[in-house]
């Protein structure tokens, strides 16, 4: 079964039942193998669980690719104060919709996951702090807990294991920034989703200042597979760095657009050329943005790399979330950053000053240059702005509003220069 | 165990200094005399690092850190003068003048505005911006205070204040990112007991007091330290003063009183003080009117009166009386023979500022009602029935007598009225002594747990008004009480003598922040 498209060389871990209904309910998940990396988890020791999950070397899927294990290592072991595992479900970096597809379609794989990482950190309650535009989604996981909750992995003494957690689907309001590990945990806490200074880090004073582990989706669900089948097992796809396999969300202009799972070492020409089939008939591609729109934009020939997180790196940009926006010959590249910066300027939460002021005027600049009233000083105050908003915050919002516009400079400048020279644009339309 | 923290040795812009572990690099900085800009952090509430004008080069750190929140650390290398430093400081100006309206001629802040102060210093004198200023309105916040959004930098100071030392959170900032504001989460109006420190803690012109709007340019301002006289709290204040008149009233920083605060009926009370008739020169009654003399006349009738005088000395006197007038009215009464003194002391609802539970607006509306006990006055609800059926001499202080029965003085054989306002019972008195209000001289205020504490003159008096302390050390020198007083210092050195609840203090000991004598503090009384 494949979703929306298939196609013979992804590697389907994660998303192997995506577009299969009965894997929803939590009979079907029984019967396609789910909750036995559960069971096996909770019959090991908590640090040896954290362990396998080290060794696999699975980095954080959310954007920044931190090693997981390492992180949950952080948490406090002797179990004095109350503990949390939040799941970032606040899904909302541009062109990223894999969480979206996981918790739709096999929400117990995500419920597994988040168990068996509150069971290792020794959380007794975990959130699924979700955006709330994702009404079905959230109607599926409150179905899935309550399923769980009767089977009797979530509650008093799971599975008889003597290990008592709870679980809560919390819904966020709509913001961006809630996705912001720490601003998702104000927001969860009932305040503005306003990012918060660190350290503390989330492991030292999160979730109503308790230590708290905050994990992406994919992240979790990723976990209950390693530690079934164990790390080596995990290991046999990507690279040293990177290992396991990826979702991609694909999205722009492309044939066959949608989420694609690829082990983390496939080339990102071939994932763009050969599995999303590339740009539309009769078109070029202008540039693919390959990590949700915080991140750099390639361009077609720079797109010889893998897919890891070095990989895109070394290539000049970052893996991020996996959202990979493609733009063919017909895109005005300023019109297109305008409207990702337009989206960062709304998105801000307006603590920090370089963020609140620049993300907007940036909007501004950029528009003016779209309608042809730019100056050509216009491209070095854009750099500018760009960097004084770079590494000058609390939260990273800033530095990627800076990004697209910055990036786009770099290697689309001659499309700058139309607009502001020639009153023109080089999108053909 | 060794109590003290560890220390740990920094380097900022090439100076050393050590400094407790866990201080952070703003705190370290000023023990250098280093100021680092900054506008979110206020030292009396939390640091949420976010207006990122404190920025600075830290070595080996990859990018410029929050110097309000970054903690020290052992060989810690600080540049805050760096191109790296300037150049992210430049660029938060940049940003908070992109909207800003620039209407320094018309602000209440201008002259002491951090934004102007550090625009200035940046020396950014090109706007790079084209773009067209966002033009946002105005509008109350409470019934007295004025929120000029186009000002505001959403620094949140006021938004903490309330949060965190009100303990009422009613300011938020409503909306995110460049349309953000403060308000209100209702269309009302708030009101606070010390809601006009919101005033105090903006770091630009946003939050007016409608009360000083458009009154004076701060820099028109004199400054004098003082004691606000509202309460029995005695809040340590600055008097601002412009023509001989006080136009404001900001809390002065004293951590055993009243930290960074004080409340707003404080403000109010004392910007209106000394209003009505001022007494301002001194009268001696002739047959049936006040004649108004000089000084010399009216101490010649003093010194009279007082040596043929009979029958013990009575006194009401005003529990906002500074000790030192307290402490001569008590002199000329012991010459006399000191037959008990009396106050009254208006109250209202005491209102405890939580976020700082010392200070509190205290039920006793007077700042002096501790001292007038301390040197032998009594606290009565009637100050007019101990003296109805007295013959001898009356010594009224201050006391406005506003609600005085008609013939209240009618028995004594002379009244004397030492005071700075000329209340209509007032003029029933033989001799009138004009005195100045607190602001006016300088003197002392013994707050409600014992703390004795210094005012200073900011004002001229009116007319020939002359302390009592002063006036009246002359009519005892001439009667054989010693050399007259030539300073408050010189009358509270006398006094601190006389009364064992001022032993040991002195003005200088006294200094601009108070001091509660050994006695007090040991729990002893009046003498």
């Amino acid at each position: 079964m494949a979703y929306p498209y298939e196609h013979p060389r992804e590697e389907r871990m994660l998303s192997q039942y995506f577009g299969d209904k009965d894997a929803i309910g939590i009979d079907g998940w029984i019967e396609r193998g789910g909750y036995k990396a559960l069971e096996k988890a909770l019959g090991m020791a908590q640090d040896d669980v954290i362990q396998v999950v080290k060794d696999s070397g699975l980095r954080g899927r959310g954007g920044a690719g931190f090693p997981a294990g390492l992180k949950w290592s952080f948490m406090p072991k002797d179990g004095k104060v109350p503990s949390y595992v939040a799941c970032n479900a606040d899904e909302s970096e541009p062109g990223t919709f894999k969480d979206r597809e996981l918790m739709r379609w096999t929400p117990h794989q995500v419920i597994e996951g988040i168990i068996i990482a509150s069971y290792a950190v020794r959380a007794q309650h975990a959130y699924i702090y979700i955006r709330g535009e994702f009404v079905d989604i959230v109607r599926v996981l409150n179905g899935a807990v309550v399923e769980a909750y009767e089977r009797g992995y979530l509650g008093a003494n799971i599975l008889g294991s003597g290990y008592d957690m709870d679980l809560t689907v919390h819904t966020g309001a709509g913001a961006y920034i809630a996705g912001e590990e720490t601003g998702l945990l104000n927001s969860l806490e009932g305040r503005r989703a306003e990012p918060r200074v660190k350290p503390p880090f989330p492991a030292q004073k999160g979730a109503f200042d308790r230590p708290t582990t905050v994990n992406n989706v994919e992240t979790l669900a990723s976990v209950p597979h390693i530690v079934l089948n164990g790390a080596d097992w995990y290991r046999q796809w990507g690279t040293e760095k990177s290992p396991g396999t990826k979702l991609f969300s694909c999205c722009g202009h492309l044939q066959r657009p949608g989420n694609y799972e690829v082990p983390l070492d496939f080339s990102l020409k071939e994932l763009v050329y050969e599995l999303c089939g590339g740009p539309p008939e009769g078109r070029e591609l202008l540039g693919v943005i390959p990590g949700g729109s915080s991140v750099p934009i390639l361009t077609v020939d720079e797109l010889d790399c893998d897919v890891s997180y070095e990989g895109i790196e070394a290539a000049g940009s970052f893996l991020g979330s996996g959202g990979l926006i493609a733009m063919d010959d017909s895109t005005c590249m300023v019109r297109a950053v305008r409207r990702m910066v337009e989206f960062y300027a709304h998105e801000s939460c307006g603590q920090c000053t370089p963020c609140r002021e620049g993300t907007s005027w940036l909007t501004k600049i950029l528009k003016r240059i779209e309608r042809g009233e730019g100056r050509e000083e216009d491209i070095p105050l854009l750099l500018d702005v760009g960097s004084n908003m770079s590494g000058s915050t609390i939260c990273p919002l800033s530095d990627s509003a800076a990004v697209p516009v910055v990036s786009s400079i770099q290697k689309y400048e001659d499309e700058y220069m139309a607009h502001i020279r020639d009153g023109s644009c080089t999108a053909k339309r | 165990m060794d109590s003290e923290s560890k220390l740990v040795n920094i380097t900022i812009d090439g100076s050393e200094v050590a400094v407790p572990e866990g201080t952070t690099i703003l705190k370290a900085a000023e023990r250098l005399g280093i100021v680092i800009p900054r506008y979110c952090w206020h030292p009396g509430l939390s640091a949420p690092a976010q207006c990122r004008m404190c920025l600075v080069d830290v070595e080996g750190a990859p990018k410029p850190l929050p110097a309000c929140v970054q903690q020290v650390q052992d060989g810690m290398v600080v540049s805050t003068d760096c191109v790296e430093a300037r150049k992210a400081r430049r660029g938060v100006i940049e940003f908070l003048l992109l909207n800003h309206p620039l209407d320094c001629p018309i602000c209440d802040a201008a002259g002491q505005c951090m934004l102007q102060d550090y625009a200035h210093e940046t020396g950014q004198l090109q706007r790079r911006a084209v773009e067209p200023k966002v033009v946002l309105g105005r509008d109350h916040v409470t019934s007295e205070i004025l929120y000029f959004a186009d000002r505001c930098i959403l620094c949140t100071r006021c938004v903490r204040f309330m949060d965190e030392i009100a303990q009422e959170p009613v300011l938020q900032v409503i909306n995110r990112g460049h349309k953000g504001y403060i308000d209100t989460m209702t269309d009302e109006l708030f009101e606070h007991p010390f809601s006009m420190n919101i005033v105090d803690v903006c770091p630009v012109g946003a939050l007016v007091n409608e009360d000083f709007l458009f009154k004076a340019r701060s820099w028109d301002l004199d400054q004098t330290a003082s004691i606000c006289p509202g309460c029995s709290q005695g809040c340590n204040v600055a008097l601002g003063t412009k023509e001989n008149r006080i136009v404001r009233l900001k809390p002065r920083f004293n951590p055993e009183v009243n930290s960074y605060w004080m409340c707003d009926y404080g403000r109010g009370e004392v910007v209106r003080w000394g209003a009505g008739i001022r007494a301002e020169v001194p009268m001696v009654r002739e047959a049936d009117r006040l004649a108004p003399v000089d000084w010399s006349r009216a101490l010649d009738a003093t010194v009279e009166a007082l040596e043929a005088a009979e029958g013990g000395a009575k006194a009401i006197v005003d529990p906002g009386a500074s000790n030192e007038s307290l402490y001569m009215v008590r002199r000329l009464m012991d010459q006399v023979g000191f037959d008990g003194g009396s106050f009254r002391v208006s109250s209202g609802p005491q209102h405890v500022l939580k976020g700082f539970p010392k200070l509190a607006l205290r039920e006793d509306r007077a700042a002096n009602a501790r001292g007038a006990e301390t040197l032998g006055f009594g606290r009565v609800d009637d100050i007019y029935g101990a003296v109805g059926s007295h013959r001898g001499v009356l010594f009224v202080l201050e006391e406005r007598l506003d609600d005085a029965p008609e013939d209240f003085a009618d028995g004594s054989a002379l009244f004397v009225y030492i005071g700075s306002v000329l209340s209509p019972a007032a003029r029933k008195a033989d001799i009138v002594l004009p005195s100045p209000t607190f602001a006016e001289m300088d003197g002392t205020f013994t707050n409600f747990e014992g703390r004795v504490q210094r005012f200073t003159q900011g004002l001229r008096p009116p007319g020939l008004a002359r302390p009592i302390w002063m006036s009246g050390s002359v009519v005892l020198a001439r009667m054989g009480g010693g050399e007259p007083f030539t300073s408050a210092a010189a009358a509270f050195g006398a006094l601190a003598d006389e009364f064992s609840a001022f032993s040991g203090l002195s003005y200088e000991k006294i200094g601009l922040t108070g001091a509660v004598s050994a006695a007090a503090e040991s729990g002893a009384t009046a003498s």
